[in-house]
């Protein structure tokens, strides 16, 4: 059931009416019930891998807790009794078994996450070095269904469960409540990873309807299914036809490819969140955003500030910096300041700290090794950013390059890294993605870009008008957005003026929309994740 | 105050809801297609629901009864009150359902059901079904002719709101679609499709060899059910196969059809082996080199079943009656009209009528 079909519009037709008219007590139970029909009706096999997540990290963090209550407990009592490094002591050995919960608990589901979503990856490499020695053997693919959304929901949980660890968030005391949490039915297609400290403040809350609340969300819905339909799924015709076969479309076509995809993977990815957020909105819960403006970055440093924010954050509060302060990595720190300076020293264990997190970020974006050297790739730029940051500075005061001027060529050079990047997410394998590139400077085929054979993409000449018209519009919304919410922009004029603006934008999902039957429109990309 | 902000708000709420629909409506009505002009065959289903319904044959079927027979000549020459309810590759399941809708509005005679549509056990175009059902009037049948119709990609929704089917025909819109809105003309003569124009039949191909030359389930499922509609309603099942030489009909198909028609108790025409006593000659009587009869065939072909829906069913001449007699006057009108206009169009007479 994704949200672009018939079937999920009836289904939040019918939950809204229900979510409202049921007793408040009751709107959080329906809740959990709406996100387990969605998931069983995405697969009912699935339902078992999300419900054993669920049991696991709350049965372990309810442990976790007790442990805590009964350390806190025993120290009150014995507080007279007990020296400083007897206290010590305890806790230490408290904490411990507190560790073994949640190093169990993680081991058995990023376990799962690994089995079903790196297998076939890990035989296709062994495979290879089986090939490349000679040996005949070949070992078979596994059939493993991917579950929706695992990767979204397992991070979620696990990023519950080290804030219980580390005492940030109490444990949730009541499982349904709980399941809640890890299967709430917007965000469980592409996310955000939201933290259970921000997500609970309102999910369980009683939301009274007020028709402003829902019009506000609902409007974000539209907005979402503009970009998501009219946009990506538009898009998607001639992203297709350029990326599928590297032989026939290299050279400019290359530099179409990787500006469709990154308007189809913009469109797309931020239209699902804006229906996430819009659901959640209209049902009275907040969801926190997920980009802030991305393409007006200034640098790759402030485009991964901005762009799919709950996974950066994530990886940075959950890898990133448990990483940074481990003990082997003080023990390296240590070594490195003696073998290469104080400068030099300080630096090295921040890097590798940084390279873990871009590897996990490559590795959780797909089981193929395009993403792992894509994920690696933004990791070499960003430290090389870093390490030339003091020659960056040098140049601007030297050129008094710090005008407007300056400030849109590096928005514009953000922007052609990001879509470089995107090749890598965009071809199969990374032969491709390399002979794809490399032939933007050998095929010198430029006079495509204006001979006509663009039109050959599987994109009319009414689709490209119908896409420049769409970017056009997310451009001046996201410049608009920048000095406040446009809905409120939008809900501050004259009452026919804001019925003709839903109004249109609805009738331009309808009739422009690329659905139904001689569309080929795709699921969301980052639904696969 | 509190009271008029309510009222203010309902009222406002009314008026925006009333835009937003009545826009809706309208956009639908431009977008859906009229078939008046290029493809009419869409517009074949609907155009029944306009006539007085007194019919004493009905008959069914795809472009094998819609193309062939022609019901000015069984009114003319014997009196029979007849309309063909076709449409293009109307499928086996499309004609039970269409026969019951008619059903509900009448009770003919006789029922004329050209087999030919047996050999599909499941839709095979999504834009056949439309042209089929689109026209039907909503209503049970109408109901379960969609879900025995729809292929996977299709949905039903679509058909309950034809403008999510039709969203992207903007950028195709014709004259017709704003002169036709509201509006329809009609483009058949009692369901029955006019060519006058004449291409011979040469080189007919042989039919390829099939692993299985069984008809299936479903379609079978659907010839009981058709059958046992007849029955219970009175109404007397006639098979026929029209005289199209391609699609190749095969002897394994003829046989499980005679068959059936001898275990029931059907009369069955294969008008095939017949073409010494209808005339039926394929140099002049098919427009497209045998696939369809021409108005020459489409009449040779009703002499011979007005005879034998006379003799062998007993219909009786209705000439007589006055009512039918002031309709059939302006549809007789309507039907040399439009032959004299496509002799002009195929360069078959000048237009002075020469």
């Amino acid at each position: 059931m994704l949200f672009t079909t018939y079937e999920f519009m009836g289904f939040m037709a019918v939950l809204f009416l229900a979510y409202y008219l049921v007793p408040k007590k009751c709107q959080w139970p329906l809740l959990l019930a709406a996100s387990y029909l969605f998931y069983f009706c995405a697969g009912a096999d699935y339902l078992i891998y999300i419900m054993v997540t669920t049991l696991t990290v709350y049965f372990a963090a309810r442990m976790m807790e007790k442990n805590a209550d009964k350390q806190a407990a025993y120290l009150k009592e014995h507080k007279a009794e007990l020296s400083k490094e007897e206290k010590k002591a305890y806790k230490e050995t408290q904490k411990r078994v507190r560790l073994r919960w949640l190093i169990s608990c993680l081991l058995l589901n990023l376990g799962v996450l690994a089995v079903v979503k790196y297998t076939n990856f890990f035989i296709s490499n062994v495979n290879g070095i089986l090939n490349s020695l000679g040996s005949g053997k070949q070992i078979s693919f596994l059939t493993l269904a991917l579950p929706m959304g695992i990767s979204f929901y397992t991070f979620q949980a696990v990023g519950y469960l080290i804030d219980v660890y580390r005492g940030t968030v109490p444990a949730e005391k009541n499982p349904f409540r709980f399941a809640l949490f890890v299967a709430f039915f917007p965000q469980l297609i592409q996310g955000p990873i939201s933290r259970f400290g921000d997500l609970s403040k309102t999910l369980y809350e009683k939301h009274r309807f007020e028709a402003k609340t829902l019009c506000l969300g609902l409007q974000r819905v539209l907005w979402g299914y503009f970009k998501k339909m009219v946009v990506a799924d538009r898009i998607l015709a001639g992203v297709r036809t350029i990326v599928g076969d590297v032989g026939a479309y290299e050279g400019a076509y290359v530099l179409v490819g990787m500006l469709f995809y990154t308007v189809e993977l913009y469109a797309d990815f931020t239209g699902g969140i804006d229906i996430t957020i819009g659901i959640a909105q209209a049902l009275g819960i907040r969801v926190e955003e997920n980009f802030n403006l991305p393409y007006f970055s200034k640098s790759l440093k402030e485009y991964w500030r901005r762009w799919h924010i709950s996974m950066c954050s994530w990886f940075r509060d959950y890898i990133f910096y448990p990483v940074s302060i481990s003990r082997p990595m003080q023990r390296f720190t240590k070594f490195s300041k003696k073998r290469f300076g104080e400068k030099v020293g300080r630096r090295l264990p921040m890097y590798l700290s940084s390279f873990t997190v871009w590897l996990a970020t490559g590795v959780w974006h797909g089981a193929s090794w395009n993403f792992i050297v894509w994920g690696l790739g933004n990791w070499a730029i960003l430290m090389a950013s870093e390490e030339l940051e003091p020659l960056y500075e040098k140049f601007h005061d030297r050129f008094g390059a710090r005008g407007r001027l300056y400030g849109l060529f590096q928005m514009f050079r953000t922007f052609l890294l990001v879509c470089c990047l995107n090749l890598f997410d965009c071809y199969s394998s990374l032969g491709d993605t390399f002979r794809a590139f490399g032939s933007v400077f050998t095929a010198g085929n430029w006079n495509v870009l204006w001979d006509g054979s663009l039109m050959e993409l599987g994109l009319t000449m009414l689709d490209y008008w119908i896409l420049a018209g769409g970017t056009v519009l997310m451009l001046c919304v996201s410049l608009l957005h920048r000095t406040g919410s446009v809905r409120e922009k939008i809900g501050r004029r004259v009452y026919p003026l804001r019925f003709a603006i839903w109004y249109g934008l609805f009738l331009a999902v309808l009739l422009m929309g690329a659905y139904g039957i001689g569309y080929d429109a795709s699921q969301f990309i980052y639904n696969q994740f | 105050m509190k009271q008029n902000g309510k009222a203010r708000a309902l009222i406002k709420f009314a008026v925006s809801a009333a835009v937003a629909l009545g826009g809706l409506f309208l956009l639908q009505r431009l977008l859906v297609p009229k078939y008046v002009d290029g493809i009419v065959e869409g517009a074949f289903i609907a155009e029944y629901y306009g006539e007085k319904k007194d019919f004493d044959v009905i008959f069914v079927g795809d472009c094998e009864v819609y193309e062939n027979f022609s019901p000015i000549v069984l009114w003319q020459e014997y009196g029979i009150n007849s309309y063909i309810r076709g449409s293009a590759e109307q499928y086996i399941w499309q004609s039970y359902y269409v026969l019951e809708d008619t059903l509900r509005y009448e009770t003919p005679k006789a029922a004329i059901f050209n087999i030919q549509s047996l050999q599909f056990d499941k839709s095979q175009n999504e834009a056949y079904n439309r042209m089929t059902l689109e026209g039907m009037r909503w209503s049970p049948s109408k109901v379960n002719a969609i879900l025995a119709s729809m292929k996977p990609e299709e949905q039903f929704l679509d058909y309950v709101f034809p403008i999510l089917r039709y969203h992207s025909r903007w950028s195709e819109l014709t004259a017709s679609d704003i002169r036709y809105m509201f509006d329809t003309k009609r483009v058949s003569h009692n369901g029955y499709y006019m060519r006058v124009d004449v291409r011979p039949a040469e080189n007919v191909p042989t039919g390829r060899i099939l692993g299985d030359y069984s008809f299936g389930e479903n379609a079978w499922k659907y010839l009981d059910m058709m059958r046992e509609l007849c029955e219970e309603k009175g109404v007397k099942l006639i098979l026929i196969k029209a005289p199209s030489l391609y699609p190749y009909w095969y002897p394994e198909w003829e046989e499980q059809v005679e068959e059936y028609a001898q275990k029931y108790g059907l009369p069955y025409i294969n008008f095939l082996e017949l073409t010494e006593e209808t005339g039926i000659d394929y140099s002049t009587d098919t427009y497209d080199a045998g696939l369809h009869m021409n108005l020459s065939g489409a009449e040779k072909l009703a002499r011979y079943m007005g005879r034998f829906l006379r003799e062998e069913i007993g219909l009786l001449d209705r000439r007589g009656e006055t009512e039918l007699q002031e309709i059939w006057k302006s549809k007789i009108e309507a039907y040399e009209a439009e032959r004299e206009a496509q002799y002009v169009k195929y360069g078959m007479k000048e237009e002075n009528g020469q």
